[in-house]
C-alpha cells in the first residue's frame, strides 16, 4: 500500500490553487455571464413587445413593400418585397464606398506625397487643402456638394449636350448604355487571354531580370497587349455592340444610364473629406522612413521615382496600412449620411421606409448594425492580410 | 429571536412585491397626474400643427389637442411638456413610455393601429396628400405626371400612397426621398424634382418657405386619405377613453354653439346637451376618472374645434386652409363626434 503512493506522481496542488484551473474556471464564469445578460436583454425585450402588443419576427421581409427606389443595383419595383429593398440599399452602400475608398486612396496618396514636395506652392497648395477639407464636418460638405452642383446645373430642357449622346442636367449625367450583341463572347475571350500573356509575361521579365539583369518594358507592352487584343476581337466579330442613348421625353431624359446627382455629391464628398486624412497617414508613412533609405537609394544612382516606389514606399506601407484601415472603416460607416441628400443607401432605404412602413423598429435596427459590423469587418480583415504582407518578414 | 427577524424580513419582501406590483399597475392617469403635467409628443416644426413661436411657446392644433387634455385633468391647460420627435421616433416615445400620448400629426392605419402596441383616440384633421408643382412645367392634373421626379420626406405614409397611385394610374416617377422637409424644399427649389408630394395642409406651408412662392402651385387631385389625430398605447383604455373624450367634447361643443368665450354663461343653459357637456348635469368626469367640469375646463381654456382650426390653420392664419371636409357634419363637413350621454 505504501510503496504504491510513493510510485504515483507527485499530486499537484489542489484544484483550487491550480492557476490554469483557476483561470479557466474565472473565463467560463465570464462567458456565462455576458451570454446571461444577452439573453436576459434579448427575452426581456421580446416579452415586453409582446406584452404591449407590439408585433416582432422577421416575417415582414417577404411582405410587399410598396415604395419606389430612385437608383438601384439590382433589380427592383415596388411590388417587390421588403427583402428586396435591404439588398438594393445595401448594393448602394457598398457601390458609395468601394467608390469612395477607391477615390480617396488616390487623392490621399497623391497629396500626402505631394505635402512634402520640395517644391513650395505643391507643398502649401497640399497642406491648404488638408488642413480646410479636414476640419469641416463632414455633413456640411456634403449638403454643400449636393446643393452647390445643383445649383450650378441646368434644367433637363437646357442640359448640356456632348456629341449628342451624353447629357448633363440637375437631374443627374446621362450617358449611353452599351447593349452587348451576339458575338461579344469573343471579346470577353479575347479580355481574358490579354490578362493572362500579361501574366506570362511579367513572370517572364522577372525572371529574365533577375538573371541577366536586363529590363524589360512590362508596363508599356502590357497595356499595348490589353488594349489592343479585345478592339481586334470586338472588330473581327462584327463589332457586336449597340448603344441605347438617352433621349428626352416628357419631363426628363430615358434610356441610357443615369448617374444621379446624389451619388455624385457623396462619392466627391466622403472621397475628399477622407483623402485629406489619407494624405496625412501618407505623410507620416513616409517621414517614418529614415533618411538613410533615400540617401542610399540614391548613391545607388536609382532615380526619384524609383526611389520612391522601390526604396521609400514599401517601407512606409508597414506604417500606413493599419490607420488606413480605419479611414476605409470610417468613410463606409460615414456613407449613411447618404440618407440627408436622399441618395437611396442602406439606413435610408432600410432603416428609414421601411423602419417607417413597418414599425418593426428592433428587428431592422438590428439588421442593419449586423450589415455595418460586417462591411467594417470584412474591411479589416481584408486590410490585416494585405497588412501580413507588407510587414517585415523575421527570418 | 430568529422567527422574529424571519418574519420582518418576510413582510418587507411582501410589501416590496407589492410596492413593484403596484407601480407597474399604475395607470398613465395616475403617472400622469403624479408628475403634474402630461408629457406630449410633437412634430419638432410643423405650421399649424406644432410649432414653438418667437417666445418659445408651442402653437398648433395637435398643441391644443395635447393642451385640451391637461386642461381636462389638471384645469390647466399649460401643464403640458413638449416633445419634439421626427416621424421615426414617434412610435417609439410612445411605446417606451418617454411621452403619454403623441399628437404630431399621424395617420391613422389598420398596421400602425394593430401591430404598433398603439391606439388612434380620434381625429382632430382630415387631410389628403397632394402635389406642389412649378408653374412652368405647365401640368394641371396629376394624371399627366408621368415620368416625373418626386421629391418626398422620409419616415411618412407619403411614399407609399405615391407608389400606390402611380401605379394604379399605370405610371412611373422617380422619387427623391430626404430626410427633413427643409431638405425637401430645398430640393424642390433647385429643380432637382419636379414635383414635391406631402400632405395637403402641409403643401401650403412649404410653399410659403420658397423663395418665389408664385411660381409654384398646388394640383387639385388628393391622392389619398390621411386622417391625423392623437394616439395612445395600447392596455390603458381608461387613458385611451379620457383622449378620444376630450376631443369629442370639443367637437360635440362647436355642435352646440358652446365657445371659450361663451363658456361660463353656458353654465347657465338650460340645454340638457350642452349642462351634461360643461358638467353642471350628470358624472361624466368621474365615468372618466376625470373632474366633472373637465368639459367646461376644456372648452373656457383651448375652445371648441372650429376655434382650434380657425386659430391654427384656418383662412386667417399663414396656412389659409378652408375647413373643406373639416367642417361640422351639420355644415357639409365629416367632423362628427359621438354624443356626451
Amino acid at each position: 500500500m505504501k510503496k504504491q503512493t510513493i510510485d504515483s506522481k507527485p499530486a499537484g496542488p489542489k484544484p483550487w490553487y491550480d492557476p490554469r484551473v483557476r483561470s479557466l474556471f474565472f473565463q467560463i464564469l465570464a462567458i456565462a455571464a455576458v451570454f446571461w445578460a444577452g439573453w436576459t436583454l434579448v427575452e426581456n425585450t421580446l416579452s415586453n413587445m409582446e406584452s404591449r402588443g407590439i408585433s416582432t419576427g422577421f416575417g415582414f421581409l417577404d411582405e410587399t413593400a410598396g415604395f419606389g427606389i430612385i437608383m438601384s443595383l439590382v433589380p427592383y419595383d415596388s411590388t417587390m418585397s421588403y427583402g428586396r429593398t435591404f439588398w438594393v440599399g445595401l448594393t448602394n452602400t457598398l457601390l458609395v464606398s468601394a467608390m469612395g475608398i477607391i477615390a480617396a486612396t488616390l487623392l490621399g496618396f497623391i497629396i500626402g506625397v505631394a505635402r512634402l514636395s520640395s517644391n513650395w506652392l505643391v507643398a502649401k497648395v497640399s497642406l491648404f487643402y488638408i488642413e480646410v477639407i479636414r476640419n469641416i464636418p463632414l455633413l456640411l460638405q456634403i449638403f454643400f456638394w449636393y446643393f452647390a452642383v445643383l445649383g450650378a446645373l441646368p434644367s433637363p430642357r437646357q442640359s448640356i449636350e456632348v456629341g449628342g449622346t451624353m447629357f448633363l442636367n440637375n437631374r443627374g449625367l446621362y450617358v449611353p448604355e452599351p447593349l452587348t450583341q451576339d458575338g461579344f463572347g469573343l471579346v470577353w475571350g479575347a479580355l481574358l487571354f490579354a490578362i493572362a500573356a500579361v501574366v506570362g509575361i511579367r513572370t517572364w521579365a522577372k525572371k529574365r531580370q533577375l538573371a541577366t539583369g536586363q529590363i524589360f518594358p512590362t508596363f508599356k507592352v502590357s497595356v499595348a497587349i490589353l488594349v489592343v487584343l479585345p478592339v481586334l476581337a470586338y472588330f473581327i466579330a462584327g463589332s457586336p455592340l449597340e448603344w441605347d442613348v438617352p433621349a428626352l421625353k416628357g419631363f426628363n431624359f430615358g434610356g441610357g444610364i443615369t448617374i444621379i446627382p446624389e451619388l455624385a455629391a457623396l462619392w466627391l464628398a466622403l472621397s475628399l473629406y477622407t483623402a485629406s486624412f489619407i494624405a496625412e497617414i501618407v505623410r507620416s508613412g513616409i517621414l517614418s522612413v529614415s533618411k538613410g533609405q533615400t540617401e542610399a537609394s540614391k548613391a545607388l544612382g536609382l532615380p526619384n521615382g524609383l526611389t520612391l516606389r522601390l526604396v521609400v514606399i514599401p517601407q512606409a506601407m508597414r506604417v500606413i496600412i493599419p490607420p488606413l484601415t480605419s479611414q476605409y472603416l470610417n468613410l463606409a460607416k460615414n456613407s449613411s449620411l447618404a440618407t440627408a441628400i436622399g441618395y437611396p443607401d442602406l439606413v435610408a432605404v432600410f432603416m428609414g421606409t421601411t423602419l417607417n412602413q413597418t414599425g418593426q423598429a428592433v428587428e431592422v435596427v438590428a439588421i442593419t448594425m449586423a450589415v455595418y459590423l460586417t462591411i467594417s469587418l470584412s474591411i479589416s480583415l481584408l486590410m490585416n492580410i494585405y497588412n501580413r504582407a507588407v510587414a517585415i518578414k523575421e527570418r | 429571536m430568529n422567527k422574529t427577524k424571519s418574519i420582518v424580513l418576510g413582510m418587507a419582501l411582501a410589501s416590496g412585491a407589492f410596492a413593484a406590483s403596484g407601480a407597474m399597475a399604475a395607470t398613465t392617469l395616475e403617472n400622469v397626474k403624479e408628475k403634474g403635467h402630461l408629457q406630449c409628443g410633437v412634430t419638432s416644426g410643423l405650421p399649424g400643427f406644432s410649432q414653438p413661436d418667437e417666445k418659445g411657446n408651442w402653437t398648433g392644433i395637435d398643441v391644443d389637442t395635447c393642451r385640451a387634455v391637461a386642461a381636462a385633468i389638471f384645469g390647466d391647460a399649460k401643464a403640458v411638456e413638449f416633445t419634439p420627435l421626427t416621424a421615426k421616433e414617434r412610435f417609439t416615445a410612445l411605446q417606451s413610455g418617454e411621452i403619454d400620448m403623441l399628437s404630431r400629426n399621424t395617420t391613422w392605419t389598420l398596421t400602425r393601429d394593430a401591430s404598433l402596441g398603439l391606439n388612434f383616440a380620434g381625429v382632430n384633421y382630415y387631410d389628403g396628400q397632394g402635389f406642389l408643382i412649378n408653374k412652368d412645367i405647365g401640368v394641371d392634373d396629376a394624371t399627366q405626371l408621368d415620368g416625373a421626379t418626386v421629391c418626398i420626406q422620409s419616415g411618412t405614409t407619403t411614399e407609399l400612397n405615391l407608389s400606390d397611385y402611380f401605379r394604379a394610374k399605370g405610371m412611373e416617377f422617380k422619387p427623391i426621398v430626404f430626410d427633413t422637409s427643409e431638405q425637401t424644399v430645398q430640393g424642390f427649389s433647385a429643380g432637382r424634382c419636379d414635383v414635391l408630394t406631402s400632405d395637403r395642409s402641409q403643401l401650403a406651408a412649404l410653399r410659403s418657405k420658397l423663395a418665389d412662392p408664385e411660381s409654384a402651385k398646388i394640383l387639385p387631385n388628393t391622392i389619398s386619405k390621411e386622417p391625423l389625430g392623437p394616439v395612445v398605447r395600447q392596455g390603458d383604455d381608461q387613458w385611451f377613453n379620457i383622449v378620444k373624450w376630450v376631443l369629442s367634447v370639443q367637437i360635440n361643443a362647436e355642435e352646440l354653439g358652446v365657445t371659450s368665450a361663451n363658456a361660463d354663461d353656458m353654465l347657465k343653459s338650460d340645454n340638457p346637451n350642452i349642462q351634461r357637456l360643461l358638467g353642471t348635469d350628470g358624472d361624466m368626469g368621474a365615468k372618466l376618472g376625470l373632474p366633472a367640469d373637465f368639459g367646461h375646463k376644456v372648452v373656457k381654456m383651448v375652445g371648441n374645434y372650429g376655434e382650434m382650426y380657425d386659430r391654427n390653420v384656418g383662412p386667417d392664419t399663414p396656412l389659409g386652409l378652408d375647413r373643406g371636409i373639416n367642417a361640422l357634419w351639420t355644415e357639409g363637413g365629416i367632423m362628427y363626434a359621438p354624443p356626451v350621454r
